[in-house]
């Protein structure tokens, strides 16, 4: 399980970048195409690169971003910290909840690309723990 | 199955950037997926899983000979790799899942190691390579 001393290395990493959000966001929808399916309305998605220089998706994916840490900050009770966005993106959204896991590990990727050397094993066990709970209470208005 | 020529041109210029330290990147993503995902290590309990292992070392040599002989046969990689499937399938029974831990910790290790080559492109292709290869080593993964 997860606990508050594994957050303090974890909301400094996530300090650190600002378009870490943008990028994963960015990234999901260019890997995964079907992603693209719920931001249509965020206009030109046609290739890699309109979709990371795409304005709203930057706007989103600091929005999800700032979600993410702010999970950080309440590993002791991510479902209650995500009961509303579970919500949102289960009921509202219809979201199938392994696009959820699929953003989480694009962001670890995001984060080994950005941080490198400092990305360790260890410190990728960490967030792999974070963004699992982290999909877990978002996939929990299904349950 | 066929990989698209954009998806095979990336890959195959990234395997070269690579060369012979293809090794190197697949024992670092063995270590990563044993410490991220310790249920892994179910399948090396006969092997020394210590940092820096020579066991570890060898079996991602192994695999990385094997993702270099994926990249030379995209045309066919299920009769290519149809030991490997008939060895981790029936004989070792690995769950497909833990190929796409695996493969998700090798993308941890090249965009660590690659940054500048990783695009998102470049990230899409390998997905798409990587996906190939578990399909044709895992058949009933789905």
């Amino acid at each position: 399980s997860l606990s508050a001393s594994e957050s303090f290395p974890m909301s400094q990493l996530f300090v650190k970048v600002d378009e870490v959000g943008a990028e994963a966001l960015g990234r999901l929808l260019v890997v995964y195409p079907w992603t693209q399916r719920f931001f249509e309305h965020f206009g030109d998605l046609s290739s890699a690169d309109a979709v990371l220089g795409n304005a709203k998706v930057k706007a989103h994916g600091k929005k999800v971003l700032d979600s993410f840490s702010n999970g950080v900050q309440h590993l002791d009770d991510l479902k209650g910290t995500f009961a509303e966005l579970s919500e949102l993106h289960c009921d509202k959204l219809h979201v199938d909840p392994e696009n959820f896991r699929l953003l989480g590990n694009v962001l670890v990727i995001v984060l080994a690309r950005h941080f490198g050397k400092e990305f360790t094993p260890e410190l990728q066990a960490e967030f792999q723990k974070v963004v699992a709970g982290v999909a877990s209470a978002l996939a929990h208005r299904y349950h | 199955m066929v990989l698209a020529p954009a998806d095979r041109a990336a890959v195959l210029a990234l395997w070269r950037k690579l060369g012979t330290n293809v090794g190197i990147y697949t024992t670092e993503a063995l270590e990563r997926t044993f410490v991220a995902f310790p249920s892994s290590k179910t399948y090396f309990l006969h092997l020394n899983l210590s940092p820096g292992s020579a066991q570890v070392r060898a079996h991602g040599q192994k695999v990385a000979n094997a993702l270099v002989l994926a990249v030379n046969h995209l045309d066919d990689l299920p009769r290519t790799l149809s030991y490997l499937r008939e060895l981790h399938t029936h004989k070792l029974r690995v769950d497909p899942v833990f190929f796409k831990l695996l493969c998700h910790c090798l993308l941890v290790t090249l965009a660590r190691h690659y940054p500048g080559d990783f695009s998102p492109n470049m990230h899409a292709s390998l997905v798409r390579f990587l996906n190939h290869v578990i399909s044709a080593l895992a058949p009933s993964s789905g």
